[in-house]
């Protein structure tokens, strides 16, 4: 990235803005270049995940308390994901269509991500169009994500807060739950509280947290009802993420959770680039003549792949040395 | 370096009620392998360019049925030029009469698609025109 484009980038360009998420999201030399040039500008945004299962109003949520920090005077960006089709590779990103309030204002930064292939790649670019936007100064930086298959609800655990987000009207049956996603709730929201059936929701949230021991100094996630159509009970919810943050910040949570994100973080790149660099290393024959003596039984899976990566152990690589 | 999806803004301006055809068509692009934003109806000319803008497109889909295209069309097209985004490709399709066809060409779209277009020859025009800008891109 040149001085030019990193400088329109941190004073919130939208062409540059655009462009840097669009390279992060190649992945690869182009993502790295722009996390180089942006990384020490980073680290001043609050970010909250927005998950919960497939229409329970999570981007009609989003563009409400985007509406309300914008009342506040922060910038907000917005990262919004959705699925890939399997088949085709195409995707329909249709998040921003609930998101229209927000048009016109030069506060708000919105961008469509597909999950396109990898899980751990969707992991790496989401964080890194984080980062971009973070850099370009958006105080507020709001990531939904749909709440099934585990890169996405990983992505939205990720923030500084995250919010599960529920909609009444299935009965007993709680998607969140059953997704497993309730766990990474700081707040849970049930949206589409014009609906009966809401208090029947909250009471069943509320007896499963009850269910989880507390210990004294535990964030204990607040149950809230919101109508995202109307706006009702979104300025609350906007305070119990203030509430959140300042817990975060009162038990020096927020180094700890950026910490322990770094090291993951850090973790996923190694062994990306371990692969990549080995099999890189290894000529396709090789393979090929491997493969072709476990198909003959010769060799059973792990034999083969410790003819590829057992001479590492004794290379003087000192990261190799330093294990074990 | 792997070529990324192409992405395709779908969106119409004006004050068209409905938008069977446009998600027709957006269905369609997806299937063909495309990441499409979709935002729907009564779009202004300035909101369609800003979202090109932060999404960061490389086609710009107008579809528009009440026939005000040669009112609002240049709008769009200006304000996409005011944004720096006088490289994305720029397509349209709808209610569009055959004399109207020459005017929108000479306004910048690559590609008019009138009633009774195949999606699948919207798509491979798209994919074709990507294809070539993105190849004179790197040249
Ligand atoms: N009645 C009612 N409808 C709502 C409310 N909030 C959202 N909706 C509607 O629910 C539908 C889905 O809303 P979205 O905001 O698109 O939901 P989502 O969770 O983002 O959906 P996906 O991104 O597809 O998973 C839309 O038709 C909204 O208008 C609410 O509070 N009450
Ligand atoms: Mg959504």
């Amino acid at each position: 990235m040149n001085p030019e484009s990193v400088q329109q980038l941190c004073a919130g360009n939208p062409r540059a803005v655009a462009r840097a998420i669009s390279a992060v999201e190649r992945g690869g030399a182009a993502a790295r270049a722009v996390i180089a040039a942006i990384f020490r500008y980073t680290g001043r945004a609050h970010v909250i995940g927005v998950t919960g299962a497939p229409g329970t109003g999570k981007s009609t949520l989003v563009n409400e308390i985007a509406k309300q920090y914008r009342r506040r005077g922060q910038r907000v960006g917005i990262v919004a994901v959705d699925p890939t089709s399997p088949f085709s590779g195409g995707a329909i990103l249709g998040d921003r269509l609930r998101m229209q309030d927000l048009s016109g204002d030069p506060g708000v930064f919105i961008r469509s991500m597909a999950t396109r292939g990898s899980l751990g790649g969707l992991a790496a670019a989401t964080s890194d169009a984080v980062q971009v936007l973070d850099a370009a100064g958006f105080e507020i930086v709001l990531v939904e994500t749909v709440g099934a298959g585990q890169s996405e609800v990983e992505i939205a655990a990720n923030a500084h807060t995250t919010i599960v987000v529920e909609a009444p009207g299935m009965g007993d049956d709680i998607q969140a739950i059953k997704a497993g996603i309730l766990e990474i709730a700081d707040l849970l929201i049930v949206n589409k509280a014009d609906h009966d059936e809401v208090s029947a929701t909250v009471a069943a949230l509320e007896m499963n947290l009850n269910l989880k021991p507390q210990a004294e100094n535990d964030w204990r996630p607040p149950v809230l009802k919101t109508i995202a159509l109307t706006g009702a009970g979104v300025a609350d919810a906007v305070e119990w993420i203030g509430k959140h943050r300042a817990y975060l910040e009162a038990h020096r949570l927020l180094e700890l959770r950026e910490r322990a994100r770094f090291r993951a973080e850090l973790e996923m790149v190694v062994q990306r680039e371990l692969i990549t660099r080995l099999l890189r290393g290894v000529n396709g024959t090789k393979i090929e003549t491997l493969v072709e003596q476990i198909a003959a039984r010769e060799l059973d899976v792990y034999a083969a792949a410790e003819v590829l990566v057992g001479g590492i152990q004794n290379g003087a690589n000192p990261i190799f040395a330093a294990t074990d | 370096m792997a070529d990324r999806p192409i992405r395709v803004l779908i969106a119409k301006p004006g004050l068209d009620g409905h938008d069977r055809g446009a998600k027709v068509v957006a269905r369609a692009l997806r299937d063909a392998g495309m990441e499409v934003i979709y935002t729907g109806i009564r779009q202004t000319p300035e909101m369609i360019a800003e979202a090109a803008l932060q999404e960061d497109v490389d086609v710009v889909g107008l579809s528009i049925l009440s026939g005000a295209h040669l009112d609002l069309f240049p709008r769009v097209v200006d304000l996409l030029r005011q944004k720096g985004l006088d490289d994305a490709l720029l397509v349209c399709g709808g209610i569009i009469p055959d004399e109207d066809m020459p005017a929108l060409r000479r306004m910048g779209f690559a590609g008019v698609f009138g009633p009774g277009t195949f999606t699948q020859d919207v798509a491979k025009f798209i994919r074709e025109e990507v294809a070539r800008k993105r190849g004179a891109a790197a040249q």
